[in-house]
């Protein structure tokens, strides 16, 4: 018997079935079809405009920092201004994400830079699959369009959220996962992201900017 | 090849701790963590309904374990990935290296997990020449010390700052001596300036697992630092070490926990990043894994289930009970002498050790009860160290002068009569021998009470005898 065998069947004999059991099977099969959702927050939920209003301040308690623009054009100028005014360098990497790309990068002074980080950029920009009310959380699913590296290797990250998408839940955005990846489909890497990279392993004193993202600038637009 | 344990010399490690200034005063941190839950407990009305639900999703998937963990599976090698199962520490060990082999590591990154430490993994990698490197901060600075994590989710609080500059002075020798590392941003700048060139050359990253959801083949990690996402996504190879208790069904299963988890830990709404992980990356990812391995881990989990500690598989490793722990506090997570300090340690070492090595932890505790009263799953853990505790006293393995005293007292309180009657005259006598200042400053057999504090004399009747009298009186 090899180890896969010999951990099941110990198992079974703990919970004394033999995993043939019908009853058993169907449960399972049954939670995993419906995925039931369990007890979910009141805070969050609302119309967009009371979604996107918690999500600021949520996401602004967790020490990110939002700016609000009134449409996906006035991004590049809302960048070009977080970036100065931060004293950071004007260069921003990104990945092929279609609605950063129709964006109109050429009216700032930004040097732009394509695809995934190496680790000597300084400053990127994403666009987020999803974003959620009720902690103030970025969703940001992995590929070409939004390389997980900009996630993490930059020192100051920037995140474009449509408002639209602000949901006021996880449960919401597992929705849109499977409506965009299909049931039981995922990208490779999702990352869920409030505030920017922290540690309190130094005598619990917070510090921000462990290994991830010093700063994080979210732009809700729309 | 499990780690070390040292867990047999409890009460001596517990006096060292005691007597040891400088962690006395690291761990006064320790305690900030109990208002900071408690905030952000009371900032969600619903927090109390979330253990509930929470509780329910982990009985429910122990019930089913076996079939979730064939439909995990199937859903990760769906994705491309791989799961290994082992049974033992010998033989996580064995898988994992033979997959840094086969990859010819050399170096390998990793995110924090207790898995690891529990099969001593750093130990193996560096016996098998591959540096291992830890890059969540507090266990790269325990790692650089030689330690072992005395917190489970903040490994080095038994550490002083003034510690860190020594070791990073003492190990960074290639920075220049004289730097400036007075204030905690400039030791952290420097720890992610060293660990980004390891992360850059590491060949295989080793994370853990806070979840392992059966519905889409995923592994998830929780952490605020961001090292396990760099830890995972840059290598070529991503291997996933996890005990088998990991396991929950799907995706709203997991938000449960999740609004549970980081609330209960450091008192976060949520920590700063939640990654799900499935499968190497995907043809046309510009970056991540081309591999990715799961790695089971039993350990004894297997013979919890069904017994009365399979409650103890609840746990979610937030560390809210060692947080509010008296004990804890006092003496800090190295007396406890294996990976798991503090009541979760309590009992959960004894399962996997074996209580004639660990029996002295389930004592370890004052039943103050605060370690259930937080517990996100709600595992009755003072209950279950007194099962602990009785298996001990059953087996004789306690010590004689316990056994003994507990058989003397057990004849008397057999015999209530003769109880009433010795306690009585106890008492009688006691109050006539201390009339004269009402206290003793000495007494026999309780050297260890009168040594700092005076022992009251009694003062009259017994609570029995009072009691008898005011019920007479009410009749």
């Amino acid at each position: 018997m090899n180890s896969r065998e010999a951990i099941l069947a110990n198992i079974r004999r703990s919970l004394s079935v033999t995993g043939r059991e019908g009853p058993r099977r169907f449960e399972v099969e049954a939670r995993l079809a419906a995925a039931p959702a369990g007890v979910v927050p009141q805070r969050g939920q609302g119309d967009i405009g009371v979604r996107s209003a918690i999500f600021r301040a949520e996401a602004e308690r967790a020490q990110a920092t939002v700016a609000e623009v009134e449409s996906l054009s006035d991004v590049p100028a809302e960048a070009a201004r977080y970036l100065r005014d931060s004293n950071c360098p004007a260069t921003l990497r990104m990945g092929a994400d279609a609605r950063l790309a129709a964006m109109p990068w050429g009216e700032t002074a930004l040097e732009i830079s394509d695809g995934p980080s190496d680790g000597d950029d300084l400053n990127a920009i994403s666009f987020a699959f999803a974003a959620i009310a009720e902690t103030g959380t970025l969703a940001l699913a992995s590929g070409a369009d939004n390389p997980t590296t900009l996630n993490f290797l930059p020192e100051n990250q920037i995140v474009v959220v449509a408002r639209e998408e602000i949901e006021a839940d996880y449960e919401k955005v597992f929705g849109k996962l499977r409506r965009v990846y299909g049931k039981g489909g995922t990208p490779r890497t999702l990352n869920f992201i409030t505030g920017p990279s922290r540690s309190a392993d130094i005598e619990q004193t917070l510090l921000l900017g462990a290994h991830g993202p010093r700063r994080l600038h979210i732009v809700i637009a729309g | 090849m499990t780690a070390i344990a040292t867990t047999a010399e409890f009460k001596e490690n517990a006096h060292e701790a005691l007597h040891d200034a400088r962690l006395q005063r690291a761990l006064v941190h320790a305690r900030n963590f109990t208002g900071r839950r408690a905030a952000a407990a009371a900032r969600l009305p619903e927090f109390e309904a979330l253990r509930d639900s929470a509780r329910a999703i982990k009985d429910h998937t122990l019930a089913h374990l076996d079939l979730y963990l064939e439909a995990y599976e199937r859903k990760v090698v769906e994705a491309g990935g791989h799961v290994h199962y082992a049974q033992d520490a010998t033989e996580a060990l064995k898988i994992i290296l033979d997959l840094c082999r086969a990859r010819g590591a050399k170096s390998v990154t990793k995110g924090k997990s207790m898995i690891s430490e529990e099969i001593g993994l750093n130990e193996a990698l560096e016996a098998a020449g591959i540096e291992a490197v830890e890059t969540d901060l507090g266990e790269y600075i325990i790692q650089l010390r030689g330690e072992s994590p005395s917190h489970i989710i903040a490994p080095a609080i038994h550490v002083t700052k003034e510690d860190v500059v020594e070791d990073f002075r003492r190990v960074h020798r290639q920075l220049p001596p004289d730097r400036d590392l007075s204030q905690p941003e400039q030791i952290l700048a420097e720890a992610r300036g060293i660990l980004r060139q390891k992360f850059r050359a590491a060949d295989v990253g080793i994370t853990g697992a806070n979840f392992l959801v059966v519905e889409t083949g995923t592994s998830i990690i929780v952490t605020n630092e961001g090292n396990g996402d760099l830890t995972q996504i840059l290598p070529k190879t991503h291997i996933v070490v996890a005990s088998l208790e990991k396991i929950v069904p799907t995706l709203e299963d997991t938000a449960q926990i999740l609004r549970v988890l980081a609330r209960s830990a450091t008192g976060q709404d949520a920590s700063v990043y939640t990654t799900l992980s499935t499968g190497p990356a995907r043809p046309g990812d510009p970056d991540g894994p081309d591999a990715y391995h799961v790695v089971i881990l039993d350990n004894g989990r297997s013979n919890m289930l069904g017994g009365e500690f399979q409650d103890m598989l609840r746990c979610i490793r937030c560390g809210a009970c060692m947080n509010h722990c008296p004990v804890y506090h006092a003496v800090g997570g190295h007396a406890y002498g294996w990976v798991y300090p503090g009541p979760m340690g309590a009992v959960l070492t004894p399962s996997l050790i074996g209580v004639a090595e660990a029996g002295q932890l389930p004592n370890a505790s004052t039943f103050c009860g605060r370690c259930e009263a937080v517990c996100p799953v709600r595992i009755p853990l003072p209950n279950m160290m007194r099962h602990w505790r009785e298996r001990e006293f059953e087996r004789r393995l306690s010590p004689a002068p316990l056994r003994y005293g507990l058989g003397f007292w057990r004849f008397f309180a057999k015999r209530p009569a003769l109880y009433r009657l010795a306690t009585d005259l106890f008492s009688r006598a006691m109050g006539l021998a201390g009339r004269s200042k009402g206290r003793f400053s000495r007494a026999p057999f309780a050297s260890g009470w009168t040594k700092y504090r005076d022992l009251a004399a009694p003062e009259g009747a017994t609570f029995q005898s009072q009691w008898r009298a005011r019920s007479g009186a009410v009749k």
